[in-house]
């Protein structure tokens, strides 16, 4: 069985603890932060375990490469406190679950882009940017044989994803790809981050969507017209694994000419959409996660965005329409860049 | 003498009846399991007054008339089970009079759902009625018939009960009214005069209704569906206890099903809300799910799901897609709410038995006076061994219903038999004789309660 191996020696070892001390949603102080991670890791229980509100932010944050969140959701596992109630997890490990016979095989030979479990979504791969790019996972019915399970994080299922990943990666390398660009990050780091930290064996290459959009991007320079939009960026969760490639928003932004204005929550300060944290089961979580969007908005409002641009389908069907009622477009990434080469997403006036 | 084709033509005109194969065979099915069986003649009138002649003519001819809204009822119930002359309504589709002040519209019985809704919209947006999950070319009338529930029945009752006046061809061709229009006045009311209620629950053997007024509601800007889920069915009536005991929900309804996989074995609310400014619903919001199902949460037995702008309508039929061949039919019987357990462990095994993935709904009618369960069966429609099997599973589900202390809501001919087996004897003589009295020949969509 797979198995994370976390070294608590790297957290005595820690001067800042800044899994926790960074964390937004954990008051932490330095030295109790460093105890409270040693204590998780030697399977105790902690009021971390009940507070975290799955953000993935540690991740990022820690210094030492050991995989703090991944730990966490472990010990939430182990120890029977899931985040969110009993019917949420059963509902969630459900809904990964195939149901409408085996998916069809073509094999490519070559990079393919995965939809995975967002196939309803494959209408935004479209125009130059996606011009012979072969694609995977574009049928709805067929979608969670390519879905990466990551998201079980959020209900402490560590052991769901060990389960079922394997499965996953294998479907995936029967279409013999060389290169996987991941439409969502979530899968991105699941790939690179999620699967090494565990010892799951990946046999392709990821490539992140914005990497690709990014390089896709620079061979049709000629094409760019700046779009010289206000724009905001709402990080997901899951970039929170792989913050190497966060660089690519600016870069993209950059190079599109969007004026990426400039606010409060952004980058490793960013703030979770809320999705996950109005259903957690402590107490006050529906208004929390209410209040955390209402500060994020007004954050993007006072900033001046004209747009919000989107690369998490979960995040964009959390907060979309609620920044539209205030004013703000939300965006997918790539209909940006689709527009910055002179097309027109669809819907876009 | 004329023919009956002849004498339609005479009252109607020639583009408004048929009598070609072609058409009637349109006419002959609905979408359940119902056996076909085509009209002898199909008829669409415009007018009160058309509807009164054909009446008559069947009545000289003894033949069979079979009202028809939108034939969606699933249950056979416009399908001409003895032939004879099929009246298609849908051309008397004239929105007469909206009240905003009295909150009412005065309508024709062929006016569909889609388009009283939109008519609205356009010009009443600040009212609303009670639609039902239909397809939106049901007819409000033809709801009201078989005392439909729509998603304000949560709050306010079945459709039948939201009815202001009623304008009815009898069999025997004379037009009453009833309501405060029947003196002369507007149609604002259907009470105090003296109690008829002699035409909903009846499948058109009573009379034709050809008006009537139904009652509407504000509509306010936002609205749109919060989600609950808890794992334990016998949680079910309490949750729905306390969402009612708030009053700040509209539709109220709980699900379970097989497909997708994230629902099975799981108990889903749906839970409509309202409101006029952000502040109303936020206020809503906090009495529900933080105040009224907090304690489902804290412990880990429910959870909340999120809340989504805009209006979901029921899907029972969703299940029927994901069987080869489209169709379904459902149960639906007015149930205690306290039974919702039981319908959902029993609807389950009979589904199972059957061998047909189970999808299970509750609609809660009446501030949980009662609930409108549904238990829906997939089949094939070209293959009639699965046709057969769903049959088999609707009518093992009417006699659960009765079982468990409901009523079985708008029954084929199946669950009408079980209803008139257990009729109070008195009721049933009672009911035998209005039949005789308003229907001497016989006539009207025979083949339903008959041998009342
Ligand atoms: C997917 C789906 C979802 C549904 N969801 C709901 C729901 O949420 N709530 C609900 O209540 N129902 C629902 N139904 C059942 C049904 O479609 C509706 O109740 C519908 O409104 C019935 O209206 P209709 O015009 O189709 O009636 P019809 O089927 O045309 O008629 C019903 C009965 O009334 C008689 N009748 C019709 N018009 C008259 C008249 N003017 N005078 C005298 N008798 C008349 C007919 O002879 C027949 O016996 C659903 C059906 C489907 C297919």
């Amino acid at each position: 069985m797979y198995a994370l191996p976390f070294d608590e020696n790297r957290c005595l070892n820690c001067q800042g603890a800044d899994c926790l001390v960074k964390c937004q949603y954990i008051e932490i102080d330095r030295d109790r932060a460093r105890e409270e991670m040693v204590r998780i890791a030697r399977g105790e229980d902690s009021p971390v375990l009940r507070e975290c509100v799955t953000c993935y932010g540690c991740e990022e944050y820690c210094p030492m490469g050991n995989h703090p969140f991944y730990l966490i959701a472990e010990k939430q596992e182990a120890l029977g406190i899931p985040p969110v109630p009993g019917p949420l997890v059963r509902r969630a490990v459900n809904l990964g679950l195939p149901f409408r016979g085996e998916p069809q095989i073509r094999e490519i030979n070559g990079p393919v882009l995965n939809m995975a479990a967002f196939s309803e979504l494959t209408p935004l791969i479209q125009g130059k940017l996606f011009e012979g790019l072969p694609v995977i996972s574009t049928d709805g019915r067929k979608m969670f044989h390519y879905f990466c399970q990551l998201m079980y994080l959020h209900y402490a299922k560590s052991s769901v994803i060990k389960e079922r990943l394997p499965g996953v990666i294998a479907t995936i390398m029967r279409h013999r790809p060389t290169e996987v660009i991941c439409f969502h990050d979530e899968c991105y780091g699941t790939y690179t981050s999620y699967c090494p930290g565990v010892g799951i064996d990946v046999p392709f290459t990821p490539v992140h969507f914005f990497e690709y959009l990014y390089n896709r991007l620079s061979e049709l320079k000629d094409l760019i017209r700046p779009v010289g939009l206000k724009v905001v960026y709402q990080r997901p969760c899951s970039s929170r694994l792989s913050p190497g490639k966060h660089r690519f928003v600016n870069k993209i932004f950059r190079l599109i000419g969007a004026d990426e204005v400039e606010r409060e929550f952004v980058d490793e300060n960013a703030l979770c959409c809320g999705g996950t944290i109005q259903g957690q089961r402590k107490e006050g979580s529906r208004k929390r996660s209410a209040a955390i969007q209402r500060k994020n908005i007004e954050d993007m409002k006072k900033a001046g965005a004209e747009i919000c641009v989107f690369n998490c389908p979960a995040c964009l069907q959390t907060l979309g329409g609620m920044v539209a009622r205030e004013g703000i477009r939300p965006v997918y990434m790539s209909d940006l860049c689709r527009l910055a080469i002179g097309e027109t997403p669809s819907g876009w006036r | 003498m004329k023919s009956i084709y002849e004498a339609l033509v005479g009252i109607v005109d020639g583009e408004h009846v048929s009598d070609r194969p072609e058409e009637l065979y349109i006419y002959s099915f609905d979408l359940g399991t119902a056996q076909p069986q085509r009209p002898d003649y199909v008829v669409a009138p415009r007018t009160t007054q058309q509807v009164q002649d054909i009446v008559r003519l069947a009545n000289r001819e003894k033949i069979p008339v079979v009202p028809l809204g939108g034939g969606l009822s699933l249950a056979g119930l416009a399908v001409p089970l003895k032939g004879g002359i099929l009246v298609d309504l849908k051309r008397m589709d004239s929105i007469i009079e909206v009240n905003e002040k009295g909150r009412y519209a005065v309508l024709e019985c062929g006016v569909s759902q889609a388009q009283l809704t939109s008519y609205l919209a356009r010009n009443h947006p600040g009212l609303t009625h009670s639609e039902p999950g239909a397809p939106p070319t049901a007819t409000i009338t033809g709801n009201v018939m078989i005392h439909g529930q729509g998603d304000l029945s949560q709050p306010y009752g079945f459709n039948s009960d939201l009815v202001n006046g009623l304008e009815v061809v009898l069999p025997t061709g004379e037009v009453c009214r009833f309501g405060s229009c029947a003196i002369g006045a507007s149609w604002f009311t259907n009470h105090p005069l003296p109690d008829v209620g002699l035409f909903f629950g009846w499948c058109g053997t009573t009379g034709i209704v050809t008006r009537l007024s139904i009652r509407l509601y504000p509509a306010k800007p936002i609205r749109g569906v919060g989600q609950f889920v808890v794992e334990n069915e016998e949680l079910v009536p309490e949750i729905m206890e306390k969402i009612t005991r708030t009053q700040m929900a509209e539709d109220i309804i709980a699900y379970s099903r097989a497909i997708p996989p994230f629902g099975m074995g799981l108990q889903h609310f749906t839970v409509n809300i309202a409101a006029d400014s952000e502040k109303e619903l936020e206020f809503k919001q906090e009495l529900i799910w933080d105040d009224a199902l907090g304690e489902y949460i804290r412990r880990g037995d429910g959870g909340y799901l999120g809340f989504t702008r805009g209006l979901e309508r029921p899907q029972i039929s969703k299940t029927s897609d994901y069987k080869k061949g489209g169709g379904f039919e459902y149960v639906g019987g007015i149930m205690p709410i306290e039974t919702y357990p039981r319908c959902y462990r029993s609807g389950r095994e009979i589904s199972e038995r059957h061998g047909i993935p189970y999808t299970v709904t509750g609609r809660c009618i009446g501030v949980g006076h009662s609930m409108m369960f549904a238990w829906t069966y997939a089949f094939n429609r070209a293959d009639p061994e699965t046709i057969r099997q769903a049959r088999e599973a609707l009518h093992e589900t009417d006699d659960l219903v009765l079982e468990l202390g409901g009523v079985i809501w708008k029954p084929g001919t199946y669950g009408q038999r079980l209803i008139m087996e257990r009729l109070d004897p008195g009721t049933r003589t009672l009911m035998k004789r209005i039949k005789e009295v308003l229907d001497p020949g016989g006539i009207m969509n025979p083949g339903n309660w008959e041998g009342i």
